[in-house]
Order: structure tokens, then C-alpha cells, then sequence
């Protein structure tokens, strides 16, 4: 908890980290000064892009204590603005998984490396970035727990699957090795209401510890004040359960 | 990304961008998060020419009732133009 008369202070800079296949790819980080040891972060960015709102809220986790890198899954598209680069994507049809599994578990490793990190490492994403944290923490050994936002097609029809996207995250759910706390609203279309009760069912059948959270009137995006998604008592309990639990599961 | 449904076209055709007009070579058409609209999802057609770099584009961010208006009106359009002899398919 802040108090008034404590000293604080941030480093935030773009770095490079080696992602999937060894590729470097630019990422953004943010820490609290001093010594540490502090626990850490790794930010799943969402289909927008490595965009503003990204930024911000890795200065968020960093002012919450975290460690916190939020590596660019876009880095291979090329650059611009972030609305450009995520538009391309969009229209490559996203970026594969393999990829964006290997991207977060290189921010992983890179920031569990850190001399003021204290070793534990957990993994937040919303939208397809929420996926994106879901199959890293099924596929990455490592992560010490993971928040899921209101990631979209975590359960997935075979109709829907192809190259990129070859297996539905719900089929790692037995692979899962830590925690995880799950955002969603409850207007959300991806995911819909049955799918998050679909994915808190193959959570039980495999004894998994997790903690979903359901919000009436919110949709997808609840957190993000940019956008008239925002939903503003929705989020602000939301983000107290975020930090709450990484808390319990991080220090 | 979350629902991936996109479908990409080879265009002929201008566009103008911020730094002014440019050829167009490809349309990329998304039902996905739009960056402006203010919509869950939206009918998004980016108007590109790759190998100009990312900024060469123009996008539309439209309501599925705008968008499928806009088709309409498209096909109203080019009817009136071919019935009245104006549109020659190139050689």
C-alpha cells in the first residue's frame, strides 16, 4: 500500500530479449528502482497492438511492484504506428501461436534473469492476448501463475483451426501448470458466457486452482478507458482481484 | 484478434494516405476489433500497398449496417454506370 511519505520510483525503456526461435524482438520494461528482489511480469499485448494502452499498463505493474516486460508479438510484421503494424496482422489473419508462445517465454526467461527480479513469473493478457497468456502458460514450463482477460477463442470449433492455430487452447487445459485468474464479462461474444463456463469445466476435470471472475454489464475490453467498452466499477474491482492475486501467487 | 475473420483481394486503384496518394494493391477485409469505432467489431477494409511499409494505408472502420448499405450502393452504382456503356474491361 502507498503511503504519502514513501519514495518511489520507475525505469521504464525499450529493450531486446530473444523470442521464439531465438529471434530478437523489441520489448517494452518497466521497473520499480531499487534493489528488488521483486517478482515479475510478463504482458501478453492484445490484437490493437504493442499500443499505447500496453504501455501504460506495464508502468501500471511496475507501480504495483512488478518487474514487468511486455515483448512486441508483432516485432516480425515490421514497423509504424501500432494501429499500421496490428492492422497488418489483422490482415495476415494474427500471428501463429508457436510464435507468440515462444515470444512470452523469452520475455519469461529474460526477465526471471534480471538480478532485481525475485524468480517468480507470471504471465497477463487480454483479448488475444489473454489466449495468447493461456496457451503460454499451458506450453511454457515456468510461469509461476497467469491472469486471463477476457481472452477470445480459448475454446475453439475444428472449423476455426488451421497452420496458425493448429489446436484449441482448451486441449493444453491439462498441461497447465500454475493458477490462473480469469476476467470476463459477462455481454462478452469472444469468449461467450457458455465458452468461459466450457473452460472453468475443463479447468475442474483436470483439478486445476483457479479463480474466474463474471461481471454483468461489462462486455469485451471492460478495462480499457479509451474505448465505450469501458466499464468503470467493473474495472476497478477487476483490477483489485488482478493485483490481489498476483499478490498471493507472486511474492 | 479474436475472431480472425479476414479476407484479402488484389485491388487496382488509388488511395490517399497521410503522406498523399499512393497505388493501391491489395484490400484486406476484417469482421474484428476496429482501433477507432466505437464498436466490439466492426467491417474493416485496409486499403494497402505492402511494399510501401506499413503506413501505406487507408482504412474504413464501418457498422455491419453501414458496410452492407455501402455494398449496395457499390453495386447500385456500377449498374447504372454499365448500363449506361461507361465501364470498358481493359485488353
Amino acid at each position: 500500500m502507498y503511503r504519502t511519505d514513501m519514495y518511489e520510483g520507475l525505469l521504464a525503456e525499450t529493450v531486446t530479449l530473444p523470442g521464439a526461435n531465438g529471434d530478437l524482438i523489441n520489448a517494452y520494461l518497466a521497473r520499480p528502482l531499487g534493489p528488488g528482489p521483486f517478482p515479475a511480469m510478463v504482458l501478453a499485448h492484445h490484437m490493437p497492438g504493442w499500443d499505447e494502452w500496453y504501455r501504460e499498463t506495464t508502468f501500471k505493474f511496475a507501480n504495483h511492484g512488478f518487474v514487468t516486460v511486455t515483448p512486441n508479438l508483432y516485432f516480425r510484421s515490421g514497423h509504424g504506428t501500432p494501429e499500421d503494424v496490428a492492422a497488418k496482422v489483422r490482415g495476415e489473419g494474427g500471428i501463429s501461436d508457436d510464435q507468440a508462445v515462444g515470444d512470452l517465454a523469452g520475455a519469461m526467461n529474460y526477465v526471471r534473469s534480471l538480478p532485481y527480479a525475485n524468480g517468480k513469473v507470471g504471465v497477463f493478457g487480454t483479448c488475444s492476448g489473454g489466449r495468447h497468456a493461456y496457451l503460454a502458460a499451458c506450453r511454457a514450463p515456468g510461469f509461476n501463475t497467469i491472469v486471463d482477460c477476457w481472452g477470445g477463442r480459448v475454446v475453439m470449433t475444428p472449423d476455426q483451426l488451421n497452420q496458425k492455430f493448429p489446436v484449441s487452447p482448451l486441449e493444453y487445459t491439462k498441461e497447465l501448470s500454475c493458477p490462473i485468474l480469469g476476467i470476463f464479462g459477462n455481454d462478452d461474444s469472444s469468449p461467450t458466457p457458455e465458452q468461459v463456463n466450457q473452460h472453468e469445466a475443463e479447468l475442474k476435470k483436470h483439478n486445476k486452482e483457479y479463480e474466474f471472475h463474471r461481471y454483468d454489464g461489462a462486455g469485451h475490453g471492460f478495462f480499457y478507458y479509451h474505448v465505450p467498452a469501458y466499464r468503470q466499477a467493473q474495472a476497478v474491482d477487476g483490477w483489485q482481484k488482478v493485483f490481489a492475486f498476483l499478490g498471493k501467487q507472486l511474492s | 484478434m479474436c475472431t480472425m475473420i479476414v479476407e484479402k483481394i488484389r485491388i487496382d486503384g488509388s488511395g490517399k494516405g497521410t503522406d498523399g496518394w499512393f497505388k493501391l494493391e491489395q484490400a484486406n477485409i476484417s469482421y474484428d476489433h476496429p482501433f477507432n469505432a466505437p464498436l466490439d467489431h466492426a467491417l474493416n477494409i485496409d486499403f494497402v500497398n505492402e511494399s510501401m511499409g506499413t503506413s501505406a494505408r487507408v482504412a474504413v472502420e464501418l457498422s455491419a449496417e453501414a458496410a452492407r448499405e455501402l455494398v449496395r450502393t457499390i453495386l447500385t452504382v456500377l449498374d447504372e454506370a454499365e448500363a449506361g456503356g461507361h465501364i470498358h474491361t481493359s485488353p
